[in-house]
C-alpha cells in the first residue's frame, strides 16, 4: 500500500499538474461552452447558448422541462454532436466524441436516470468499462473496493462497495453514481435533475455532499427547476429558457423572481386562495386497515373526515402508507378493513368502476403508468373512465365524434398544448400530461377530489395551474383530499393537514402549523411533542435528544 | 434501474384480479420492499421512476404485458412490413437461382446471353404469380381466374385465425393457441355438421356458432387461467394446442367421429346443407366462407375502434394498470378478450370443416395456426392489415404449388419466403438500414473546422 493510495485525490492532482499533453491543472479546471447550438430537424433545442463554469463552482441551470437543460449537457457529455459552437476546458477548444472523452477530459455525468446495472455489486458498477485486472486476467476488485471506500470516507457517503445495487435507497444509489465519476477523476460533475427522485432528506444529504465535493475543488452543474434546492446551493445561476439562455441569477434572487424568469411571466409562486367554506362532512373513514400480502399492516387504524369545500393534506415520507391509502379508497387494495363512507354510502368493497361512478375524482400520484394510456391519444385519455357512459357511448358503440368534440374542449379550457386531439399523450410534457388528467377527473360532477402528488414533476407554471384547479375544485364545495410529499405543496394547498408515519396518523393539525412542527411530525412525532419540541429549537433552548432531523428542515431554512 | 428492467412481473400482478397488493413503485421486488418496509430511512429509497418528469421518461418505460420488442415488433410501421416483404422476395429470388441448376447453365454463358440467366431467375416467380393471380395462359377464363379463387380460399382461415391472434395481442396477450382453437373450431362445426341434420341455412349457421363456442371455449380457458392464477398465456396456450390436437386424433378413432366402414381417422362428410356455399360454382373451391371472413375482418375493427369492449380491450393491453385505475375490469376484459379471439380462430376451423375441406382429418389446421401468427404480425395486429396479410399468404400458398409443378422449385422456398418475411420484420433498424432509411447517427460530423479539430483535440484528451 503505498502514500498515493492513502490520499489518492491529492496524489492525482499533482500527477496531472506535471502530465505533459493535458496541461491541465486538474481541481481547477475552467469549463466553457461558446455559441452551443443544436438542432434536431426543426427543432432548436439549444440556441446559441454560452456558459461558464469557473473551477470549484456550484453553477445552476434552471430552466422549464424541455427547456433544453439536459441536451445542453448532453453535448458537453458528448452524447450530441452540437450543432453549432464549441467547448473549451482551460481555454482549449475540445471535441468529445463519446462519454469516454468527455470522462478522460475531467467532465463527470449523473444521469437522471442511473446507469447501473441491479444485480451488480457497487464496487462492481463502479469498475465497469474501467476494469482493472489481476495476473490471468482475473477482475481485480479489490482495487476499486479501496477507492471507494477513500472516497465515501472522505465525503461521508457511506457506502458499502459490496452492497448489491439493487437493495439500495435511490439516494445511495445516486451516490454511486457521484462515485463513479469520482473514480474517474471527475474535476466537473453534471447533476441531471438529482433530486427529482429523492426524498427532502435525501435531497439535504445530497446537498451536503455538493457542498463537500465544492470545498474540495470540484465544479458542479446542477440541474434543476426545482427553486428552492438551487437557491440553497447555486454560486451562479444560469437561466434557459426555450433553448436560450436568458440571463444570469443571483442566488439571492427571489424564488418569484427566479420562477419568473424561467416561465417567461410573472407568476405567483404563493396561491391566493379564500378562506374554506366548509360545509358538512359528507366523506368519513373510519377504522381502516390495509394489509399487503405479508401480512404487515401499511395502513393502520386510520379515522378522519373530510368536509365540504375543505382540502385535507396528507403529508409524509414517501411510503408511509399514502399509496395504500388512496388505492384503499378507489378500491383496488384486496385486503382492507374498517370503512370508507361518502355522503352516507359505503364504498369499501366496491368496484373501482362504482367508486368512479358515486363521484370520486382520482389523480393518481403515477400518471404514466396508473393515469394515462400513453400510446391513446388525448381524445381517448380523456374519457378513459367515461369511456361507456352517455354521450360518448350508446350501448357498445362509442361516438368518436363525440369523444373528440369533448377532448377539444377540454383541451382548450385546461390549456393542454398540443399540436391535436389525436396526438398520442405519450408525446406530452409531464405538465400537459397531468392537465389531461385532471381535465379528465374534473369533467364530472364530484363527490370527493383525491389528488396525489398532482405536481411531482411538473414545472412551475403547470404548478400553479394545478394547484389553482384545485381550489377552484374546493370552492365549489367538493371535498377534496390532497396525497403530497412536497411539504410546499401541503401548506400551500391545505386547510387541513393529516400527517401519515408507518401508516398510522400522526395528528391532523391545522393549515398554520410550522414546517419545524411538520417535519418532526412526519419523523413519528406526535403533534403535541413535535409543538413543544419546535418551540424549544425556537427558543434557543438545550432540547435534549431531538428524535430525528425535521425533514427539509435545512433546505427550507435558506429561502 | 430495476424497476425499468422488469416489466413482466408487474404486467402479470395488474393483470389478475386478486393479484397482489398494488403499489406504486412499479416491479414486483420493490412493492414487496415498500410493503414490508416503511421504515423512514428506506421506504424514501422506494420512489417511483415516476417521480420524474413523464416526457424524459416514456422511451424508456414499457406498458404494455408482454414487454416492449414484441410490442413493437407487432405494431411497427407499414413500412416495415411492406420493405420486408419485398427484401424477402428479392433473397427468395437469389436462393431459388443458386439452388437451380439450370442457373449454373445460364451464368456460364451470361455474357453472351444474359438474357437467360435472368429469365431463369425470374420464372419461379411468374409461375407463382401465375398460381396465384391470375394465370394468363388459361385456355379459357375459368382457368385463367382459377388462381386468385384459390388464393382467397387458402387465405380465409389464414385470415380468421390471423384476427384471433392479432385481437388478443391488442389486449397485451399473446395467443400462440390459434392451432388449438382452430382445432376446437373444426371439431364443434364437424360434429354438428355430419351428426345433426337441419334444415338448408339454418344447419350452416348452427355450424358456424358451433365453431365459434368450441374456439372460445378453448380460448376462454386460457383468458380464465391467466385471470384467476395469472398462469402465463404463451404456456397455457402451446400446452392447449397440444391437447386440442391429440384429443382430435382421439375421437377421430371413436365411433361419434370416425366415418363408417373406414379404418382412416376422417369424420364422415358434412351435410351439404352444413357446408358453405360455393361462391363461383363448382369448378372452383372457392366458398362463402371467404365472406365470413370479410365479415369477421369488419368486425374486428368495429369491435377494436368503435366499441367500448375494444376501447377496454386496447386499454388493458397498453397499460392494464391505468386501465384498472379507470374502473375497468381487467381480469373480465382478459377473458372476454381470449374468448372472442379463440372464437375468430374457431371460425377459421369452421372455413376449413365447411368449406375446404368438407370433413374432419387430424391434419385439418395443417399449420394455420402458426402462419396466422405470421399474419397477424406482418398485419401489424390491425383487423385490415391482417386481412391483408392473410392475403398475401393464401396467395404464397396457392402459387407455391403451381410454382412447384411449373419450375419445379420446390414449394419449401415458399416457406423460407414467409420465414424471411418474418425475421425482417422483427429487425426493423435492418431493414431500414438496408433502403437507407436510419435517422442520421447522432454523430455526423457537421462541419469539416469541427472535423479538422477532433484530430488535433484528441490526443490531448486521450492523453
Amino acid at each position: 500500500m503505498t502514500l498515493g493510495w492513502d490520499y489518492p485525490l491529492p496524489c492525482r492532482r499533482q500527477r496531472a499538474e506535471a502530465d505533459p499533453y493535458t496541461h491541465r491543472l486538474v481541481g481547477v479546471l475552467k469549463l466553457e461552452l461558446k455559441g452551443i447550438t443544436k438542432r434536431f430537424g426543426s427543432l432548436v433545442a439549444n440556441d446559441h447558448i454560452d456558459l461558464v463554469v469557473e473551477p470549484g463552482q456550484v453553477h445552476c441551470l434552471l430552466g422549464e422541462n424541455g427547456a433544453g437543460k439536459s441536451t445542453l449537457m448532453n453535448v458537453l457529455y458528448g452524447l450530441y454532436d452540437p450543432t453549432e459552437g464549441e467547448i473549451l476546458v482551460d481555454g482549449k477548444p475540445v471535441v468529445f466524441k463519446d462519454p469516454g472523452e468527455a470522462m478522460a477530459a475531467g467532465i463527470g455525468m449523473v444521469h437522471q436516470h442511473f446507469m447501473l446495472i441491479p444485480v451488480f455489486s457497487v464496487a462492481e458498477n463502479v469498475a465497469l468499462g474501467n476494469e482493472t485486472t489481476k495476473a490471468a486476467g482475473l477482475l481485480n476488485l479489490e482495487a476499486t473496493r479501496e477507492k471507494i471506500r477513500r472516497i465515501s470516507d472522505q465525503y461521508g457517503f457511506d457506502v458499502d462497495p459490496d452492497a448489491m445495487v439493487e437493495d439500495l435507497p435511490v439516494g445511495v444509489q445516486q451516490r454511486v453514481e457521484i462515485i463513479k465519476a469520482l473514480v474517474r477523476d471527475a474535476e466537473v460533475l453534471i447533476l441531471d435533475e438529482p433530486t427529482a427522485v429523492l426524498t427532502p432528506q435525501e435531497t439535504d444529504e445530497l446537498l451536503e455532499i455538493i457542498r463537500q465535493l465544492k470545498r474540495d475543488g470540484k465544479s458542479i452543474v446542477f440541474i434543476s427547476h426545482k427553486l428552492r434546492e438551487v437557491k440553497a446551493i447555486s454560486d451562479t445561476i444560469t437561466v434557459i429558457r426555450r433553448g436560450k439562455v436568458v440571463g444570469q441569477a443571483d442566488p439571492s434572487a427571489s424564488p418569484t423572481e427566479l420562477a419568473s424568469a424561467m416561465v417567461g411571466r410573472s407568476v405567483s409562486l404563493t396561491l391566493d386562495k379564500a378562506p374554506a367554506n366548509t360545509g358538512e362532512v359528507t366523506f368519513k373513514v373510519r377504522n381502516l386497515t390495509v394489509t399487503d400480502h405479508n401480512g404487515q399492516h401499511v395502513v393502520d387504524d386510520l379515522s378522519f373526515d373530510i368536509a365540504k369545500g375543505q382540502v385535507l393534506a396528507i403529508a409524509g415520507v414517501q411510503g408511509n402508507g399514502q399509496t395504500e391509502l388512496t388505492e384503499a379508497i378507489l378500491g383496488v387494495q384486496p385486503h382492507v378493513a374498517g370503512s370508507i363512507t361518502l355522503g352516507g354510502e359505503e364504498l369499501l368493497g366496491k368496484s373501482v368502476k362504482h367508486v368512479l361512478g358515486a363521484g370520486v375524482g382520482f389523480v393518481p400520484e403515477d400518471r404514466t403508468l396508473d393515469g394515462l394510456v400513453g400510446t391513446f391519444t388525448i381524445s381517448e385519455n380523456m374519457i378513459l373512465d367515461l369511456y361507456d357512459k352517455a354521450p360518448f357511448a350508446s350501448g357498445v358503440g362509442m361516438k368518436p365524434g363525440v369523444i373528440a368534440e369533448n377532448a377539444a374542449r377540454k383541451v382548450e379550457e385546461f390549456d393542454v398544448r398540443t399540436p391535436s386531439v389525436s396526438a398520442a399523450v405519450g408525446t406530452l410534457s409531464g405538465g400537459n400530461q397531468q392537465k389531461v388528467v385532471l381535465a379528465r377527473e374534473l369533467s364530472r360532477p364530484l363527490r370527493l377530489f383525491i389528488a396525489s402528488q398532482p405536481t411531482r414533476g411538473l414545472d412551475v407554471g403547470s404548478i400553479e395551474f394545478v394547484h389553482k384547479r384545485v381550489i377552484a375544485e374546493r370552492d365549489h364545495g367538493t371535498p377534496v383530499m390532497i396525497v403530497s410529499t412536497e411539504l410546499d405543496e401541503v401548506l400551500q394547498l391545505a386547510d387541513r393537514i393529516a400527517v401519515l408515519y408507518r401508516g398510522r396518523l400522526v395528528g391532523i393539525v391545522p393549515a398554520g402549523t410550522s414546517r419545524d412542527v411538520l417535519g418532526l411530525m412526519m419523523a413519528g412525532v406526535p403533534a403535541a411533542e413535535a409543538e413543544a419540541n419546535a418551540s424549544a429549537h425556537a427558543s434557543g433552548a438545550t432540547t435534549p435528544a431531538t428524535v430525528s432531523e425535521p425533514v427539509g428542515h435545512e433546505g427550507e431554512s435558506h429561502v | 434501474m430495476s424497476e425499468q428492467t422488469t416489466p413482466d412481473p408487474q404486467a402479470t400482478g395488474h393483470d389478475s384480479a386478486p393479484g397482489p397488493a398494488p403499489t406504486q413503485v412499479p416491479g414486483g421486488t420493490s412493492s414487496e420492499a415498500v410493503a414490508s418496509d416503511v421504515a423512514l430511512d428506506t421506504a424514501g429509497g422506494q420512489m417511483p421512476p415516476s417521480a420524474v418528469p413523464a416526457a424524459t421518461q416514456l422511451p424508456s418505460r414499457d406498458k404494455d404485458g408482454e414487454g416492449s420488442v414484441l410490442h413493437q415488433i407487432f405494431t411497427g410501421n407499414a413500412m416495415v412490413s411492406f420493405l420486408s416483404v419485398l427484401l424477402a422476395i428479392v433473397l427468395g429470388g437469389i436462393l431459388m437461382a443458386v439452388t437451380n441448376p439450370k442457373v449454373a447453365v445460364t451464368a456460364g454463358y451470361f455474357f453472351a446471353q444474359p438474357g437467360d440467366l435472368l429469365t431463369e431467375v425470374i420464372r419461379p416467380y411468374t409461375a407463382l404469380v401465375q398460381g396465384s393471380i391470375f394465370n394468363w395462359a388459361g385456355a379459357d377464363l375459368a382457368a385463367q381466374l382459377y388462381p386468385i379463387t384459390e388464393t382467397l380460399t387458402v387465405a380465409t382461415p389464414l385470415i380468421c385465425a390471423g384476427l384471433g391472434v392479432a385481437l388478443a395481442f391488442r389486449a397485451g396477450l399473446f395467443n400462440i393457441g390459434a392451432q388449438g382453437q382452430i382445432i376446437f373450431g373444426a371439431l364443434f362445426g364437424a360434429y354438428v355438421g355430419f351428426a345433426w341434420h337441419l334444415p338448408i341455412g339454418l344447419h350452416l349457421l348452427v355450424v358456424i356458432l358451433a365453431g365459434l363456442v368450441g374456439g372460445a371455449v378453448w380460448g376462454g380457458v386460457v383468458g380464465l387461467l391467466k385471470a384467476r392464477t395469472g398462469a402465463h398465456e404463451v404456456i397455457v396456450t402451446i400446452m392447449l394446442n397440444y391437447i386440442a390436437n391429440f384429443l382430435l386424433l382421439f375421437l377421430l378413432t371413436t365411433p361419434a367421429f370416425q366415418r363408417k366402414g373406414s379404418t382412416n381417422p376422417i369424420s364422415p362428410f358434412l351435410d351439404s346443407t352444413a357446408l358453405f356455399p360455393e361462391l363461383l360454382g363448382p369448378q372452383f373451391r372457392l366458398h362463402a366462407g371467404f365472406l365470413v371472413a370479410i365479415a369477421a375482418t369488419a368486425f374486428v375493427w368495429w369491435l377494436l375502434n368503435r366499441s367500448t369492449i375494444g376501447f377496454e380491450f386496447r386499454a388493458v393491453g397498453a397499460n392494464p394498470s391505468a386501465a384498472r385505475t379507470a374502473g375497468i375490469n381487467v381480469a373480465r376484459s382478459t377473458i372476454l378478450v381470449m374468448a372472442i379471439a379463440g372464437a375468430l380462430a374457431g371460425l377459421a376451423g369452421v372455413a376449413q370443416v365447411s368449406g375446404t375441406e368438407k370433413y374432419l382429418s387430424g391434419g385439418v389446421a395443417a399449420s394455420i395456426g402458426f402462419d396466422a401468427i405470421t399474419v397477424a404480425l406482418l398485419g401489424r395486429s390491425t383487423p385490415w392489415g391482417t386481412f391483408f396479410a392473410g392475403l398475401l399468404f393464401g396467395a404464397f400458398r396457392a402459387g407455391g404449388v403451381a410454382m412447384q409443378a411449373q419450375t419445379q422449385t420446390p414449394i419449401d422456398i415458399v416457406l423460407v419466403i414467409q420465414s424471411l418475411i418474418v425475421l425482417f420484420i422483427a429487425a426493423p433498424p435492418l431493414v431500414r438500414a438496408i433502403f437507407g432509411l436510419n435517422p442520421r447517427k447522432k454523430k455526423t460530423t457537421t462541419s469539416g473546422t469541427a472535423g479538422a479539430r477532433t484530430g488535433g483535440v484528441k490526443s490531448g484528451a486521450a492523453a
